[in-house]
């Protein structure tokens, strides 16, 4: 129930999205989430895309830590 | 992306720098005690075995945050007996099927001669009702994340023989109870999933109001690493801030538009959580515009004004943090996964049937 699952994807049908979950394809619905494309991450929680993952966020966050010494 | 990602956020080599750096700054510390408030953060936790990695004076609880544990007797009830009604199907999700109220769980009322179906999302309960006369109630439980696809498929007029029992709560309220309570919780991981939801700002004045730091974590063992990380350093700073580690899916406003739903579907309502009590404000009900919709108004669903907690079950105190389910005399002992006594052992993301599953030593 609090369970969200990183989804890419696939193809858009208008507010229904075909979604990638680890090579696992389910319909899920992107009216949630604004301004998606294919190709994009998002989360999946209970067959709704509730947010979009910012590649740029995460890559951020691991340069800082990856300096920790 | 996920797969690099992944190798990331479970860098073993990272984890152990920042475990290190916990220790040095632990040393100087007292007790303290970290509180997450969801079900998937005590999974991460358990199963990377992170507590086994913190000092021994560096003690992570759960806290309210799983939606099934919290959901009241009283709810389960009221929605049971609705199962028993002729003309009605009840639909629920999965999770909360076995749950017990004070007399029967749903899955006993299905039992009973009850339509209970499991569904995986709202839009499934509204494609039940498309094809039939008969009542569809559609049991809508969870937290600020489940919320607004309530929210958007009650706006969306769905066929009139449809309505949902509703029963959202909202986690900020529940952490503020906790605090005012006096409950000794040192800083707080924020729960993920419903920040990507309500961003950061609920959080921010409590952590100013309360003086305790916080953390919006991730779900990989990094994430919830680097969130401890961050409010141990905050405890020996004395500082109180609201640290989001989540932004790659937190942003600081939140979900706009589900936030923009939930405004529009529903207005605050007092709500019972389960071993804890009645909180103020810390639920949603249905604006009286949409009760058509409303299960509670369309059965005049009678809900008792009291909690129930099955007898010597502790899911009351382990839910506030001040126990870990090993604690309860009843866990593993007469309460397992597959006879369950509390909610914290039923829900996947209970406390209790986490700990239960990692206790179980596979040779
Ligand atoms: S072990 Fe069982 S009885 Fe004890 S607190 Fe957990 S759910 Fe309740």
């Amino acid at each position: 129930m609090c369970l969200a699952i990183p989804a890419r994807i696939v193809k858009i049908i208008g507010e229904r999205a075909e979604v990638d979950i680890g090579g696992i394809i389910k319909e899920a619905s992107i009216a949630l989430v604004k301004e998606v494309k294919e190709g994009d991450y998002v989360l999946i929680h209970t067959g709704y895309a509730i947010a979009k993952i910012s590649k740029e966020e995460a890559e951020e966050l691991l340069e800082i830590w990856k300096g920790i010494s | 992306m996920e797969g690099d990602f992944l190798r990331f956020f479970r860098n073993k080599e990272i984890v152990e720098k920042i475990v290190k750096k916990i220790e040095e700054k632990a040393k100087h510390l007292e007790i303290i005690k970290i509180m997450h408030v969801c079900g998937t953060h005590e999974w991460t936790i358990a199963h990377f075995g992170i507590r086994s990695l913190l000092p021994d004076n560096i003690k992570v609880v759960a806290g309210p945050g799983c939606p099934v544990c919290v959901t009241p007797a009283n709810e389960i009830d009221a929605i049971a007996n609705l199962s028993l009604e002729k003309d009605v199907i009840v639909t629920t999700f999965g999770d909360v099927f076995r749950v017990p109220g004070s007399k029967t769980s749903l899955i006993e009322a299905k039992a009973m001669g009850g339509d209970v179906r499991i569904v995986y999302s709202i839009s499934e309960s509204i494609e039940i009702a498309k094809k039939t006369n008969r009542k569809v109630v559609h049991f809508s439980i969870g937290f600020e994340t489940t919320a607004p696809t309530t929210a958007l498929e009650i706006l969306r007029n769905p066929p009139e023989n449809f309505s949902a029992f509703v029963t959202h709560k909202l986690i900020p309220p529940a952490m503020e109870f906790l605090l005012k309570q006096g409950c000794k919780i040192d800083g707080f991981i924020c729960p993920g999933h419903v920040s990507t939801i309500i961003g950061a700002r609920p959080y921010r004045s409590l952590a100013e109001a309360y003086r305790k730091p916080m953390v919006i974590a991730g779900f990989e063992p990094l994430d919830v690493i680097i969130g401890i990380f961050n409010i141990i350093t905050q405890i020996e700073e004395g500082t109180y801030y609201v640290y989001n580690e989540y932004s790659r899916a937190v942003k600081e406003e939140g979900n706009i538009e589900a936030l923009r739903l939930l405004n529009e579907a529903f207005e605050y309502s007092d709500s019972w959580w389960r071993g804890i009590g009645l909180i103020e404000r810390s639920g949603l009900k249905l604006k009286s515009k949409y009760e058509k919709y409303d299960a509670l108004k369309k059965f005049n669903m009678e809900l008792a004004k009291e909690d129930y907690m099955p007898e010597g079950c502790k899911c009351g105190e382990v839910l506030k943090g001040e126990i870990m389910p090993e604690e309860c005399p009843l866990f593993k002992k007469v309460c397992t996964p597959t006879h369950p006594i509390g909610p914290c052992m039923v829900s996947i993301e209970g406390a209790c049937a986490i700990a239960y599953k990692h206790s179980i030593k596979v040779f």
